[in-house]
């Protein structure tokens, strides 16, 4: 069973549609590349399937005895991080947070994993260092341990590029393919196409006019453009 | 020097002077940790909100005669904190405005109440009190100790105990509730605490000034450290500190209690950001 389906959903906020008939799956150790243009509908995309909105219509199912709570999760920067007297550690270890339950405080595994986390993202030497005072591909990576310690094989992520400088930006894109191969699930919104597309294994591709679901190795036979129908899903299987 | 260790001394063998101290350095601890919180979420006014709308019912208490009005102004505060503070993402773009606009209607229909339907015969001077809280520390009963020493252990025994929740809600609202934590309730238990905080603290310091205790710790530890941990307890000393001394040193220069608590609470803030300046050069 696929690890995210979505059936024929709507998308949108109270009364406004933003898309509709949306279908696709995300099988186990996809890397799914979300782009297109602002306002298209992308980030409504991820915060359905986070459960942060519901879906107007249409279902979105997580298969593979996957909870909705076991999903790790790389937000966009809030003003209100950028000054967060917080240590690395400390924020990675709040990604735990999900298995604590009603336990007040971290359990000595939570704690090794946060530990191995920072060690995976290269940031161990960081994990005193306050979260403001870092760079901006640093930061990133501490907010990318966090996801991890949330999650065992499902990473969402939401630009996780935006921001950086290209050098940076490059790091980080290998980084997060290299989480790929050791058998983790990524479904990212990103606008750096050119940088992240050869790595991806699906790509969604949202319009103005359409939204194409289409796999590398079809984007690369099909040139210039694919042809889809109108506000529709193209499914190529 | 010994002639000030005397007075001290026999201060404290009026009952009154260890009441103050135990009620005001319990409030000052337990404003002192919401208040990281409420400063790092951007509600520092929400104190300020708060102590106003409790003013206003401790008006309409006064005119009902109400003999225990905690009964009345407890409610009615917790409710506008929920209102206030759990109102999500969308309604708070407008938060500032609606913290603003409740301030002050609860504190001029309170005043205006207080002045068509008030029995008493000393009208300002009374609402003067509630404003600036210039005695009514120093006139504390035993009940009203064993009520707030109550409630302060409640709060901290929260605190302590969903520590790194407050923690992973306030530095990142949107992963939390992805990862399935319930923002929601604890936006609401911060929001019932606080409430908790203010209508206590309003007999230290007055409804005017308790943004000074929920604030001020926290901003000097703020500058002086730089991990949520060490900023929660280096808060916590400075206002417990801070409250102290300043209990201390009303009661000996015989100056009002609120005001002099609130003005060492600015000396040591200035004094943080200094240190804070040398050491981040």
């Amino acid at each position: 069973m696929a690890l995210l389906s979505c059936k024929d959903v709507t998308l949108g906020y109270g009364s406004s549609k933003i898309t509709e008939h949306l279908s696709f799956q995300v099988n186990e150790n996809d890397y799914l590349c979300i782009v297109g243009e602002n306002g298209s509908g992308k980030s409504t995309l991820m915060k359905t399937c986070l459960g942060l909105l519901r879906p107007l219509s249409g279902s979105i199912v997580f298969g593979d005895g996957l909870k909705a709570t076991e999903i790790g999760y790389l937000p966009q920067q809030t003003a209100i991080q950028r000054d967060f007297p917080a240590s690395c550690q400390e924020i990675v270890l709040s990604g735990c947070l999900n298995q604590c339950g009603l336990r007040p405080f971290y359990s000595k595994e939570e704690k090794r994993r946060a530990a191995q986390n920072m060690e995976r993202m290269g940031i161990s030497h960081l994990s005193k260092r306050c979260y403001r005072e870092l760079s901006g591909g640093q930061q990133q990576r501490v907010l990318l341990a966090r996801a991890l310690c949330a999650t065992r094989k499902f990473l969402l992520l939401d630009e996780p590029a935006a921001g950086l400088d290209p050098n940076a930006a490059a790091q980080m894109h290998t980084l997060i393919q290299q989480l790929n191969k050791s058998g983790i699930t990524i479904m990212m919104i990103t606008h750096d196409i050119t940088g992240v597309i050869h790595h991806a294994t699906h790509i969604l591709h949202f319009d103005s006019q359409k939204i194409v679901w289409e796999t590398n190795a079809q984007r690369q036979k099909a040139a210039p453009a694919p042809c889809v129908c109108p506000r529709h899903t193209e499914v190529r299987s | 020097m010994t002639n000030l260790l005397d007075t001290l001394v026999m201060y404290f063998q009026y009952p009154f002077v260890r009441r103050a101290l135990i009620v005001g350095v319990l409030i000052a601890l337990c404003a002192s940790l919401l208040g990281v919180t409420l400063v790092l979420k951007r509600f520092s006014f929400i104190g300020d909100g708060l102590s106003h709308v409790a003013f206003g019912v401790m008006c309409v208490a006064a005119i009902l005669h109400m003999t225990n009005d905690m009964l009345l102004i407890l409610p009615v505060t917790i409710l506008c904190a929920v209102f206030l503070l759990s109102g999500g993402n969308k309604v708070r773009i407008k938060g500032d405005a609606a913290i603003a606009m409740l301030s002050v209607s609860a504190l001029a229909v309170g005043y205006l109440l207080m002045n068509v339907f008030s029995a008493s015969a000393n009208i300002s001077g009374d609402v003067c009190t509630t404003l600036f809280g210039s005695t009514s520390i120093l006139t504390l009963t035993g009940t009203q100790v064993w009520l707030s020493v109550f409630l302060s252990i409640f709060v901290i025994a929260i605190y302590i105990v969903f520590y790194n929740k407050i923690f992973a809600v306030t530095f990142d609202e949107t992963f939390s509730k992805a990862t399935g934590l319930k923002v929601k309730k604890y936006n609401l238990l911060i929001a019932v605490v606080i409430a908790v905080i203010i209508v206590l603290a309003m007999k230290l310091v007055g409804s005017l000034l308790i943004s000074a205790l929920v604030i001020f710790p926290a901003l000097s530890a703020m500058r002086l450290f730089k991990n949520y941990h060490a900023v929660i307890i280096c808060s916590a000393i400075l206002s417990v500190f801070c409250t102290a001394f300043g209990i201390l040193l009303a009661v000996v220069a015989g100056t009002p209690v609120g005001s002099t608590i609130v003005a060492v609470d600015l000396a040591a803030f200035l004094l943080a950001y200094v240190i804070g300046g040398f050491r981040h050069g």
